[in-house]
């Protein structure tokens, strides 16, 4: 029996993980047109970031404590590589054929896969992240995890502050001006080099808080766990029209929803048995892309294209 | 010295190259005029100015200031602002905030809020729609917000990319207008135009470029007298 509330909950908080690491996809594109695939490990290098910190800290530190410095040194790490990435890897390829920065983007991946893979001790196989003590709340109608409501006051603080940013501040219209045409941006005395670094930045950070809901929800990191969530979260920002922030958070709610759903409920179909069950969740999600593609390729939120007078 | 002076600039596309060593300087308070068809290298040249492009070879003096491999950003805070061709507003941001942007650098918050002011007055309608996406104006009102926006640097040279382009006669007099307008309250102007009679009936000087060079160099009152300019630019048999 699947309690439909539960199964919700579980759509709601992978969806706003997958929004989480869509944002990062989104903002990049809006700017630069590039879709960064090495987004994904630098999602992976934000839960190693945070599991390097608890290491650091003595046995037993409670995970309250911990938490900040594993949001903080997971957010540094995968920051810093994601600056790292737009500096040396597509700001010499910018203005070139556009698929170079693409076939690098996916070469980075790798690289930055197998380095873990190589360079993190005893990182060969999953290692396990550390887990909230605790039961569950109870809420009457739904039952809380505790790695639940880490995701649930998490993304709706980043996308908040996101919000309020781009719209309020000066640096937010700057980027919202340098998305829209970045030669006039530049016109207007906007260095539009500082203004990418700072969308793969938060990009980056987003990412890393991410990736520490996510090992409290597995128990664990792996080199390998950014190229799932990392597809994962390129479709949420598809799906909701890449460019747009809240179509990308959107857009992981709505594929984390239709995931749980299609999970709990495929296998009740008549006919439909041996489809059910979380080995086809995957499947599922890559269906809504492809019928998105199709119907709306604009994605939820799509930007209609013809605004350029 | 002149106000802004360049001297033997050529620009390349990759191996075409569109401005083949032009000269020429701009005094301030003077409109000078850019007139010439499609493709003589007119918006190259003004695209190089701004620093959006970088020249083959030449040199470009600005208030005292050599421009040659300074920044496009910076180069607006040294008091040089371009309306670019095509108008190029900020389709989904708000009027005031397309004007604000034109103001990025400036720290001088009071004097800003004047020049809004004085924008809003050169263009009443511009004020009417403040909050409006810029996306949603007319032709004519984007080429207002775009000159508008290009004011709010309190440039020492505004430059103007074919600022009646795709206009209809009554919206290309209006801006016209407002030019001359900007002129008489001693703005230095660049102007590009496609429209030669009204750019030349404005300019203190004029160049005439084909195909990247300066092949006719003048007063605006001479070039509009001069016969061969009547035949090619003002229709003239």
């Amino acid at each position: 029996m699947h309690d439909l509330p539960d199964q919700l909950t579980n759509g709601l908080a992978l969806g706003a993980l997958y929004g989480l690491i869509a944002i990062g996809y989104t903002m990049v594109y809006g700017i630069v047109q590039l879709i960064n695939f090495a987004h994904g490990e630098i999602f992976m290098i934000g839960g190693f970031g945070a599991l390097t910190a608890y290491l650091w800290l003595p046995d037993g530190t409670g995970l309250t404590l911990a938490l900040p410095l594993m949001l903080l040194l997971g957010v540094v790490c995968a920051t810093l590589v994601a600056v790292g990435a737009e500096r040396f890897a597509y700001r010499p390829l910018r203005g070139g054929p556009r698929l170079s920065p693409l076939i690098t983007a996916i070469g980075l991946s790798l690289a930055l896969q197998q380095a873990v893979w190589a360079f993190y001790p005893d990182a060969k196989k999953a290692r396990p992240f550390p887990q909230f003590q605790g039961g569950d709340f109870d809420l009457g109608f739904v039952t809380l995890s505790r790695e639940d409501l880490f995701i649930f006051i998490a993304a709706p603080v980043c996308m908040i502050a996101l919000a309020l940013f781009v719209a309020k501040t000066r640096t937010g219209r700057a980027m919202q001006a340098t998305s829209q045409d970045p030669d006039t941006a530049k016109l207007m005395g906007i260095n539009t080099d500082r203004i990418i670094v700072l969308a793969f930045a938060i990009g980056g950070a987003f990412a890393a808080i991410a990736a520490v809901a996510q090992g409290f929800k597995t128990g664990e990191v792996q080199f390998r766990m950014g190229f799932i969530a990392g597809l994962k979260a390129f479709t949420a920002a598809v799906l909701g029209g890449i460019g747009n922030i809240y179509g990308a958070m959107i857009g992981g709610l709505v594929l984390g929803v239709a995931e749980a759903m299609a999970i709990a409920y495929v296998g009740d179909i008549p006919g439909m048995e041996q489809f059910g069950g979380g080995s086809w969740k995957d499947v599922w999600a890559f269906i809504l892309l492809i019928l998105v593609l199709l119907l709306r390729p604009q994605g939820l939120l799509g930007e209609r294209l013809a605004d350029r007078a | 010295m002149p106000l802004l002076e360049v001297e033997g600039l050529r620009v390349a596309y990759g191996k075409i190259e569109a401005v083949k060593g032009i000269s020429f300087g701009v005094e301030a308070g003077e409109v000078v005029t850019l007139i010439g068809t499609n493709g003589a290298g007119k918006t190259t040249t003004l695209r190089t100015l701004s620093g959006l492009l970088k020249p083959l070879a030449g040199k470009i003096t600005f208030d005292g200031q050599v421009l040659n491999g300074v920044p496009a950003h910076k180069i607006v805070a040294m008091g040089l602002a371009h309306s670019p061709e095509g108008r190029r507003i900020f389709p989904r941001l708000s009027i005031e905030e397309n004007l604000a942007l034109g103001a990025f650098l400036r720290k001088d918050t009071a004097a800003v809020d004047g020049d809004l002011q004085r924008v809003y007055e050169l263009f009443p309608i511009l004020s009417e729609r403040r909050a409006q996406a810029a996306g949603t104006l007319s032709g004519g009102e984007q080429q207002m917000l775009a000159m508008g926006r290009a004011l709010m640097s309190r440039p020492k040279l505004l430059m103007l990319d074919e600022p009646s382009m795709g206009l209809s006669p009554i919206m290309m007099q209006k801006i016209m207008s407002t030019i001359a307008e900007l002129k008489a309250g001693g703005t230095t102007i660049l102007l590009v135009e496609q429209n030669a009679q009204a750019a030349l009936s404005l300019a203190d000087h004029g160049h005439v470029m084909e195909i990247g060079r300066i092949s006719l160099s003048g007063t605006g009152q001479e070039l509009m007298h001069d016969e061969s300019v009547r035949k090619a630019y003002l229709g003239e048999d």
